[in-house]
Formats: structure tokens, sequence, C-alpha cells
């Protein structure tokens, strides 16, 4: 039995990494299938329409899971963070209900139109339709965010004492929502996820190109992977040199704001100058290679690194320890290694998008195999990033759920049974590995189906009048 | 500028409006996520493979949208009565997990019957979706009905006898939808499983205000009170009338009388709260809501929200208007 702080926490972490797959998946793909809407009705090229079909289904199948995931982590803070619902109600619960009714509802009613009334809407409205589905994703993030960053950066509150228990009071709404960090968290999340997407794209595509034009196996659509590719390529262009640029404001800003997390990045323990940028460090003591607070640690590193970072320049800046802090230090080695895997994902990428870049510059694009191997591995590593990227921003937050103003371990349910929190963490790791597993068959049924057949020479888009109902279920009528 | 973190809007008494507007909510997810949950379980009551399919395509634009209002109660709930919301979903915690699964199988069920063709798969993702959209309102009751009693577990004999009526109301309101989507034979049985369980619901709900008497002395003089006594009449007269307009094959009459009967059970149960939000917790609409700043943020928002939404289903509804299947039909 584990007791009902340490489950729910479990529990609160399974369910979020799981979740933030899809709202990737879904944000991440918005633009790319607004643009594809507006290039099918503006050329009529049929490319464009096979390109929407095709990676609309994977939309819709990550928007199903995302829904279902979602509503979970709605529920648990008033199931398993009661105290903290209670106590933070005030400034958490706006927001939520706001993302419910301006962005949620934006995208599940216009998805409806967006899957199954191509053929029942006007062009415009068609194009309008997915402008609205994407603008829903992205507004929800927006709200979300918003609740997130609050608890990273709190302002526009204060403290009140209601009947011998304190609670947060909202008093400023503008600074409490547009707090410090939401605008680095934002730009942050929603470049990930094109980024993400991009890179999912990029060797889903690759596999293809490099089956037909290295292996010169016969595949039915050659021409719409390499396009598929060149599209994700010129994302990746975009997006992979922006995020670790912006990374570094946002390092910065996180020093600024949660030194005591900046420390647990870098796994410093006493306040220093002259502060180095650990590539790895490990403890020196084998007793303590389980512990992810050990304290001798051996690292290899750039000099002065972590000061440059944090100062914005000056390696001789002195960075404050995580003994300098009266609470307890957060899991140090979770949060070290999430950030450094996070920040190394963000350079191969880069490289990745430039060596991509070259070849296509070169006209030897299809030739390079090498390349396509290194999009086919990379292809799930940007859920990676995000996933990392997460874990060093809500893990190295602990021991607060609010920074410097509640504990996590005083924001559980104070009813919450050791018994029940067991019960269902343990029903949610087996129902979130099946959930797992469930989504990647059908992604990688969708991906061996490939892109829909559309009569050629017909410009037109539109079904025969008289379609099958069988066409009418399926998203990809 | 208006002092907002002052007075309530424009002294409106907002506390009894967001009451109202949680049960709104909750009833706009009961009636429009119903008849998704209706169909689901006629689901199982159909053999041939192409009249499952026609079931599946009459929610397939619809169901996400339907089921975000469950969302939005959620987060109506938390934003307006935080307290409320901590104490409830923490009380009822295996039951809030319970509904979160059935739903999520109702949810994955038809993305993944329509995956495969193969026989024994879309066996079980059927059963799946049966299953997920009927223990979903079920619980839903169940949650409501102990919501309003405060008991302290979490089956309770009123409980279970409401689950029960949602879920026949759900059916009602299933097939009045399918009314209006199918032709035919599936429309027919539909409209005979659709009597059937107006029937029963009308049944069901009697028998839980008896038990929730029987069991809840304090909430005796709220049921015998007059507007309870006039909605539960009301919803007699509604199930008259579902039925005359379902034989007489006014679909659009029977699904809206579905909305009466949806608006008069959500009706009953806010009537007989008020002024309590949480009786368990001895919280009364007046104590448990949030601070006048965050309130009337809220109001606005939904003021100039809630219009905006309910016309995204307006043009949802009206784009996929119509039967489904035309040309199966008879002709």
């Amino acid at each position: 039995m584990v007791d009902p702080v340490a489950a729910s926490r479990l529990q609160f972490a399974v369910t979020t990494v799981v979740h933030i797959i899809f709202p990737v998946m879904s944000m991440g793909l918005a633009p790319f299938l607004i643009y594809f809407t507006w290039k099918e009705i503006r050329t009529g090229e049929a490319i464009y329409e096979r390109l929407r079909r095709f990676w609309v289904k994977i939309f819709a199948v990550s928007f199903v899971v995302g829904t279902v995931t979602g509503l979970v982590l709605e529920f648990e803070f008033g199931t398993n963070f009661a105290a903290f619902s209670t106590f933070a109600g005030e400034l958490f619960g706006g927001p939520l209900a706001t993302e419910g009714m301006m962005a949620f509802m934006l995208e599940a009613t216009f998805l409806g139109i967006f899957l199954y009334g191509r053929e029942r809407v006007s062009d415009a409205f068609y194009f309008l339709a997915s402008i609205a589905v994407g603008l829903g994703t992205w507004l929800s993030a927006v709200w979300i965010l918003i609740a997130n960053s609050w608890m990273q950066t709190p302002r526009g509150y204060e403290l009140v004492n209601e009947g011998g228990q304190e609670a947060i009071r909202l008093t400023d709404p503008m600074a409490a929502y547009l707090n410090p960090r939401f605008q680095y968290m934002f730009v942050h999340m929603q470049n990930s996820a094109v980024e993400s997407v991009a890179l999912f794209m990029a060797g889903v595509a690759a596999y293809f190109v490099y089956k037909h034009y290295v292996r010169g196996q016969e595949i039915d659509n050659p021409a719409f992977w390499l396009k598929t590719l060149k599209i994700a390529i010129v994302a990746l262009v975009i997006t992979a040199p922006l995020q670790v640029l912006h990374g570094d404001l946002y390092a910065r800003h996180v020093y600024e704001t949660q030194p005591q997390k900046f420390a647990a990045m870098e796994a410093l323990w006493e306040t220093d100058t002259y502060v180095p940028e650990y590539i790895i460090a490990f403890p020196t003591d084998l007793s303590h290679i389980l512990d992810p607070r050990a304290k001798e640690l051996f690292g290899i590193g750039i000099p002065g690194g972590a000061s440059w970072l944090a100062s914005g320049g000056n390696p001789q800046a002195e960075i404050q320890g995580l003994n300098s802090f009266e609470t307890e230090a957060p899991p140090v080695a979770i949060v070290f290694w999430a950030f450094r895997i996070m920040v190394g994902l963000g350079f191969w990428f880069i490289l990745l998008a430039f060596w991509a870049a070259f070849r296509w510059h070169r006209g030897d694009l299809v030739d390079d195999d090498l390349l396509h191997k290194a999009f086919m591995g990379s292809s799930l590593l940007g859920i990676v990033a995000v996933e990392t990227g997460w874990i060093v921003t809500e893990v190295g937050r602990q021991p607060w759920l609010i920074q410097d103003v509640l504990l996590t371990e005083s924001g559980v349910s104070p009813d919450l049974t050791g018994a029940e929190a067991t019960f269902t963490l343990a029903g949610f790791v087996g129902g979130y590995a099946l959930l797992l597993v469930l989504y990647t068959y059908v992604i990688r049924r969708i991906i061996k189906h490939g892109p829909p057949e559309i009569d050629d020479g017909s410009e037109s888009v539109d079904a025969p009048t008289d379609a099958p109902p069988e066409a009418e279920v399926s998203v990809d009528d | 500028m208006i002092d907002l973190a002052g007075e309530p809007l424009f002294g409106l008494p907002l506390p009894a409006i967001w009451f109202g507007l949680v049960f709104f909510v909750l009833g706009m997810f009961l009636f429009l996520d119903g008849f998704d949950f209706g169909i689901g379980i006629l689901f199982a009551t159909r053999e041939d493979d192409h009249e499952k399919e026609t079931l599946l395509a009459a929610i397939g634009p619809f169901w996400d949208g339907n089921e975000v209002w469950l969302v939005v109660f959620g987060g109506a709930l938390f934003a307006a009565f935080p307290s409320v919301y901590a104490n409830l979903f923490s009380r009822y915690y295996l039951l809030m997990f319970a509904i979160l699964a059935a739903l999520g199988l109702r949810g994955l069920a038809p993305e993944m019957y329509e995956e495969r063709e193969d026989e024994q798969w879309r066996r079980y993702w059927g059963y799946s979706f049966v299953v997920g959209s009927a223990l979903t309102p079920f619980l839903l009751g169940m949650f409501a009905i102990n919501w309003l009693t405060g008991v302290g577990g979490i089956v309770s004999i009123p409980g279970v006898l409401g689950g029960l009526a949602v879920v026949a109301l759900t059916v009602a309101d299933g097939a009045a939808f399918l009314g209006l989507k199918t032709r035919g034979s599936l429309r027919d049985d539909a409209s005979r499983h659709g009597i059937r369980a107006v029937a029963a619901y009308v049944g069901l709900v009697a028998l839980t205000l008896v038990a929730i008497y029987v069991t809840t002395p304090g909430l005796q003089s709220a049921l015998l009170s007059v507007p309870v006594i006039g909605l539960v009449l009301l919803s007699v007269l509604l199930a008259v009338g579902y039925v005359v307009a379902t034989r007489q094959g006014e679909y659009h009459a029977a699904f809206a009388t579905v909305a009466g009967l949806v608006a008069a059970l959500v009706g009953v149960i806010a009537t007989a709260m008020f002024p309590m939000v949480d009786r368990a917790a001895g919280v009364s609409v007046a104590a448990g809501i949030v601070s006048t700043l965050p309130l009337n943020l809220m109001t606005i928002m939904m003021a100039f929200l809630l219009p905006i939404v309910l016309s995204y289903f307006g043009v949802l509804y009206s784009v996929f208007s119509g039967p489904i299947d035309a040309e199966a039909s008879y002709g």
C-alpha cells in the first residue's frame, strides 16, 4: 500500500506524462492542417487534400485520446488534491472553466465539421472550421498554461484566513493570469509541439522515402511522402533554432524566479561563483548511486558555464546552492538529467534541421540514407524532449505545489485513504499502458494504410452524392 | 470603471445564478451526451453491421462536443464553488474515477471499432461501447443523487435507482435522436425501445424520490415543496408527450420532450438541494461561493461565451441535420 500523498503524486505524474503526448500531437498538427486545407482550397491540387485527409486522421485519434485523458486531470484536482483546490480554487478554477468554454468547445464542435463535413459546407466555411479547430487547441494551451505558470510564479493574490483555514484570494487578475512565467511557457510549449510534430512527420516520411528512393522498393505514394518530408523540414528549420534560443531566455528566467529549481537543474548544493555547466555528473560514492539527492558529485563540465547561462554572459556570477534553501531539495538527479536530455535533444534537432536543409539545397535530399535513418530514429524524440521539459518544470518545483506558497504534501485530499489512492494508481498504470498500446497500434495502422486515394483528373473534391453510409462513418471518407 | 472586487455585478444574486448555471451545464451534458449514451446502449439491440455503422455515424460529428459539457461542468463547479468541487470529488473518489473509466471506454470504443473489420475485434469493441455508454449515465445518476442526499458511501439505494433512471432517460433520448437520424426498421425499433424507456424512467424517478424521502429526513420537506411536485408532474406530462410524439412520428417533438425531461430532472435536484450546495459538508450556496472578484470575472466570461458556445452547437447540428442514411430507408 502506498501512502495517499505519494500515490496521488505518482498518479498525477503518470496521468500528465501520458496526457501531454496527445495535446502535443493535436496542437502541433493544427498549423499543418490549416496550411493543407488552405492550399487544397486555393490550388485544388490533390496532394494537399491527401495531406489533410491523412494527417487529420492522426489528429482525430489524438484528440479523442486527449479528451479522455484530459478530463482525468481536471477531475484529479478535486479527487486527489482537494486541499489544493480549496486553497487555490479562486485562482485555479477560473482558468479551467474558461478553457472549457473558450477553447475546448470551439475545438470539439468545429472538429465535427472538420472531420465529417467537407461536402456539407462551402470551401470558405470549411477553411474557417480548420482555423476554429486549430485556434481551439492553442487557446486551450493559453488557459492551461496560465494555471500552471501561476503555480511557478504566483502573482496577484493575497493569503487570507477564513475560519482558521488559509486560502488564496485573487486581488489582481491581470497580474495573476499574465504572471511572469506565462509568456515563456506558452512560447516554449507551442513551439515544441510544432517541432515535435515536424519530427514525427519527418520520421514517418523518411521511412517511406528511404524505402523507395534509397532501397528502390515500390511504394504507393512516393511523391506524397517526399512532399511531407519537405514540409516537415521547413517547419523544423524554423522551430528547432527558435526552441533553443528561447530556451536560453527561459532558463535565465527560471534562475531569476525559481532559484531552487535552477540549482537542482545544475545539481549545485553550495552557493558558488564560476559554477560549471556539467555535461554529466555522478555521485562519487557508490552507496548514493540511486539517491537522487546525492551531494558528492563527480562531473565533467564547462567552467563557468552555469553562471554564464544564469546571468546571461557572466561566468563569475554567483548561483545559490540547494543548501541555502530552508525546504528540502527537489529530487536533484531527475531534474538534472531531464534538463540535460531536453537540451541535448534541442541541439540535435537543430543539427538535423540544417543537415536536411543542406542536402535539400544541394539537391540530393532523397539519397542521403544516413539522414533518413536519423529522421526515423528521431521521430519520437520531440515528444521525449517535451516530457523531459515538463519533468524539469514540475519535479523541479518540488517540494512546492505553488512555488513558496503551498507544499505539495499539504495539497493532497485530507480524507483520501492509501487503499483508494493505491487502487486508482494501479488502475491508471495498467489502463494507461493499454491506452498507449492501442494509440500506437492505431497510429501505426493509419500510417501503414497510407494517404487516401483520390480520383485524379477531377479537380473537384466532392464525393459522389449517394455515397454509401460507410463512407460517412469513417474519418477518411 | 466598475469595482469588480466590491459588489456582485449589477447587484445580481450571482451565487444563486451560478448554482443554477452549474446545473444548467450538467443538464446540457445529460441531454446532449445523453443521446450518445442512449444510442450506445441501443447499439446492443442491433445485429446487422450496416445498422451498427449507421448508429456510429449518427453520433460521429457530435459526441466530442457534447462531452465537453462535462468538462465545463467540472470547471464551472471548480471556479464558482471551489471547496464544494474539492469536497465532492474527493468524497466520491472511486465513483469519479469509475465515471472517467466508463467515459473513456465510450470514447475509445467507436474509434477502435472502426479500425478493423474482423468479427472478434468488432464484437469486443462493440461490447465496450455498450458497457461504456450504459455505465457512464448510471454512475453519473448515482453521483447526482449522492450529491443531493449527501450520503457518505458510494452505493446507496436512492443513488442506484437514480442511476437507473438516468440510464432510461438516455435511452429515450437516443431513440428520439435516431428518430431524426434514421429511417426504416432501425427507427421503428428504436422508437419502441424509447417508449419503454420513458415509461421506465417515470417509474424509476418515482421510486428514487420515494427512496430519498425514506432515507433522508432532511430532504422530506424539500421533496414535498410546490416546485418539486410541479416538476415531477411536468415530467409525467412530458413522458406522455414523448410517447404520443414518437407514435405519431413527430421526432422533433419527441426530442424536445427529452430536453424538457432533463431540465425537469436537474431542476428537481437543484430545487431540492437549494439553498445548500453540499449538504454532507453543511455548505450553503452563499457560503460556498467564490469571492466577489473571481465571481464577477467568471460571470462576465460566461455571459460573453455561453451564447457563442450555444451558437457553435447550432451550427454543428444544422450542418449535419437530416437523416444519415436516406438511401437505405424504405423507398
